[in-house]
């Protein structure tokens, strides 16, 4: 079993990297999971290619799949929590299976469920998620040692054959802005970022 | 309308509900049709996979298949879901959370069972929380019956959900499938 310890990886921070990944972006799309992941997306700077989810826990990776197989010259992040990962683990199975070579994931592991009270995740301390992701098909996984690594391998998604999944340990602060929860405005706008609408 | 029938006549085959499901499909530019398979759906299924048109694929959980086809479409491209009942009653969250209020046309295709010869009581109680979730959340919802209705509904249901960009579940009824029945 590979405990945290093991992992000899940094604790970072999740507005940090949020910022680190969306400074060097163009016009990738950005799906951010719900909670504090979409907040520190929205506070890095919003951008028509980020979309902001306001529930459907679990669901920020199926979302970018169906992204990235429908524009599959458009490189497709998708930022997550741990314990939302958790809610889907079934759908790291059905991305290796379809193998999109324009996905890149992000998992923010700080082993709580910190907007709901902190309270720790069935995970915590006890289940690697990386080692869960390369058992389930996807053998570009791997853990950010520190954010520059984390970055080289943001990097190195980019050119990538085959879908990439990032790990970050990050510590337990809470996200830095709030997204304005609109969704309908959230899904239109993201709409014409893909360039598949026009603004009225 | 009846393009579907016609061709599956013309080709000297009875039409069959699959048959029209997938031509249906086909002719509102659905391509992407992740499932969550049912032995009802089963030629549905097969068919979709022998057709190069279709990118189909098997998916964990429901909401895990509403997810992708949610994405897809912001990204313009077509999906629909299929799933059995017990499948769509995993899915009061993502509807209410994705897809009514971000406004998004989602597809689902719901093979019916629980009713008219159910031997399974579990498959039968959950089958009476279907109609109830869509209704409080005021979704498009049809349960169809017979043949001759189907390419209509069908055809109709995609366009109505995709330009009032709002979801629409079609219910596949025993009456037109078939049904699971009991087989020991």
């Amino acid at each position: 079993m590979t405990n945290t310890q093991a992992r000899n990886t940094k604790v970072m921070n999740r507005f940090d990297l949020t910022q680190r990944l969306v400074t060097k972006l163009k016009d990738e799309a950005v799906i951010g999971g719900i909670g504090n992941t979409n907040f520190d997306l929205w506070a890095a700077g919003h951008r028509p290619e980020n979309f902001y989810m306001l529930g459907s826990m679990g669901l920020a990776f199926p979302i970018a799949l169906g992204v990235a197989l429908a524009q599959p010259k458009r490189r497709v992040f998708a930022l997550e929590g741990d314990g939302s990962l958790l809610m889907q683990l079934g759908c790291l199975a059905t991305i290796a299976t379809l193998a999109p070579k324009n996905l890149t994931m992000v998992v923010m592991d700080n082993g709580i469920y910190q907007i709901t009270g902190s309270q720790p995740t069935p995970a915590a301390g006890h289940t690697d998620l990386i080692a869960v992701a390369v058992a389930s098909g996807l053998a570009n996984s791997s853990w950010a040692a520190d954010e520059d690594d984390f970055e080289r391998l943001i990097e190195q998604s980019m050119s990538a054959t085959v879908p990439t999944l990032i790990g970050v340990r990050i510590d337990d602060k809470p996200g830095t802005g709030t997204t304005r929860r609109d969704p309908v405005q959230i899904r239109e706008r993201f709409m014409h970022g893909m360039g598949v609408r026009q603004p009225l | 309308m009846a393009a579907a029938t016609e061709q599956s006549s013309a080709q000297g085959t009875a039409p069959t509900w699959h048959g029209i499901v997938l031509e249906t499909l086909k002719r509102n530019e659905i391509r992407l049709t992740p499932y969550v398979p049912d032995k009802v759906l089963t030629p549905l299924i097969k068919n979709l996979h022998a057709d190069p048109y279709f990118n189909t694929f098997p998916t964990a959980r429901e909401e895990e298949a509403v997810g992708i086809v949610s994405g897809a479409w912001m990204a313009g491209m077509r999906g629909a879901v299929l799933m059995q009942t017990s499948g769509f009653a995993t899915l009061a969250n993502v509807l209410a959370s994705l897809a009514v209020p971000y406004q998004i046309p989602l597809i689902m295709f719901v093979s019916e069972r629980g009713t008219l010869g159910e031997f399974n009581y579990g498959q039968a109680l959950v089958c009476r929380t279907m109609r109830p979730v869509l209704d409080s959340l005021a979704m498009e919802h049809h349960t169809i019956t017979r043949l001759d209705e189907l390419e209509f509904i069908a055809d109709r249901s995609i366009k109505q959900a995709i330009t009032t960009q709002a979801p629409v579940a079609l219910i596949l009824n025993p009456l037109l499938t078939g049904g699971k029945v009991f087989n020991k």
